[in-house]
């Protein structure tokens, strides 16, 4: 049986302000491990057919992750994460940037918070991402569109009105 | 330059500029009346509108009229709709993940 899973995206524009909530069927040590860990995450945070690959990662305060997407074709978009504050299975906060295969950030990057909680075995995970720029958006996006993302107009539309009334 | 469309609605009144000629095509200084501020304030505003390509200007007679590009507000939410896609595919794709580790903790 698969359960019901929570999922919110909401944009605020004006603020420049992303809001997700999602929810996992997995306790919360599994899930924090799955966002903090590179051997896990590599396996999931790539827009498949792209492929995530973590040159390096230091999970503590201060310390840095520096990685690759990378296409079929071989062509990597280097990002660099920056983490500014850890609560274990709490919270944690990171800086965001596009980067040079030289680990320079293009910056001004994105701020993200991350905050886990679990009930009932279920773990929510909540982000924010501040700062967000519709560069930084297109990016991300013409990545995602040669992974092949695609959607019928219906869908878009149905979307579209639920993106409005927010 | 190419600027931010982000920045372009981050601010109030430029906002409220955007829903005022959502309504009907405006002049500036019919804009302007609108808000207690001055003419040259709000041409920096349009001429930053217009710089996104939200705005788009008609010269009628000696008169120019600002208008709201419809479509260019319409695909800012496409891009978001297609971010909202990119979130959606990933967590599915941990989902799987999450699922291959308990049974591997089993």
């Amino acid at each position: 049986m698969k359960k019901n899973l929570l999922f919110d995206f909401t944009v605020d524009k004006a603020t420049k302000t992303v809001l997700i909530n999602r929810e996992f069927d997995a306790d919360l040590s599994l899930v924090w491990d799955a966002f903090t860990k590179q051997e896990i995450l590599d396996q999931w945070v790539a827009p498949k057919p792209w492929v995530s690959k973590t040159k390096f990662m230091d999970f503590k305060v201060g310390g840095r992750r520096f990685y690759a997407m990378v296409s079929p074709e071989g062509q990597e978009r280097w990002l660099i994460q920056k983490f500014t504050s850890i609560s274990p299975k709490t919270n944690f906060k990171m800086s965001n940037a596009f980067a040079d295969k030289d680990e320079n950030p293009e910056l001004p990057g994105s701020d993200w918070d991350y905050n886990f909680s679990e009930q009932n075995g279920t773990t929510r995970v909540s982000i924010t991402i501040y700062n967000e720029s519709l560069a930084r958006l297109e990016k991300m996006i013409e990545m995602g569109f040669q992974g092949g993302f695609t959607m019928g107009l219906q869908q878009l539309d149905e979307l579209l009105l639920t993106l409005k009334k927010k | 330059m190419r600027r931010d469309i982000f920045q372009a609605i981050a601010d109030p009144t430029r906002r409220a500029i955007i829903t005022l000629i959502a309504l009907q095509a405006m002049t500036p200084n019919a804009i302007a009346d609108n808000f207690n501020t001055t003419r040259q304030s709000v041409s920096k505003h349009l001429r930053i509108l217009t710089e996104c390509e939200l705005v788009k200007q008609k010269q009628e007679g000696r008169e120019i009229y600002y208008s709201l590009e419809i479509e260019k507000m319409k695909e800012i939410d496409k891009w978001l709709i297609q971010f909202r896609k990119i979130w959606e595919a990933r967590f599915n794709q941990l989902d799987k993940v999450l699922s291959t580790l308990k049974k591997q903790k089993k």
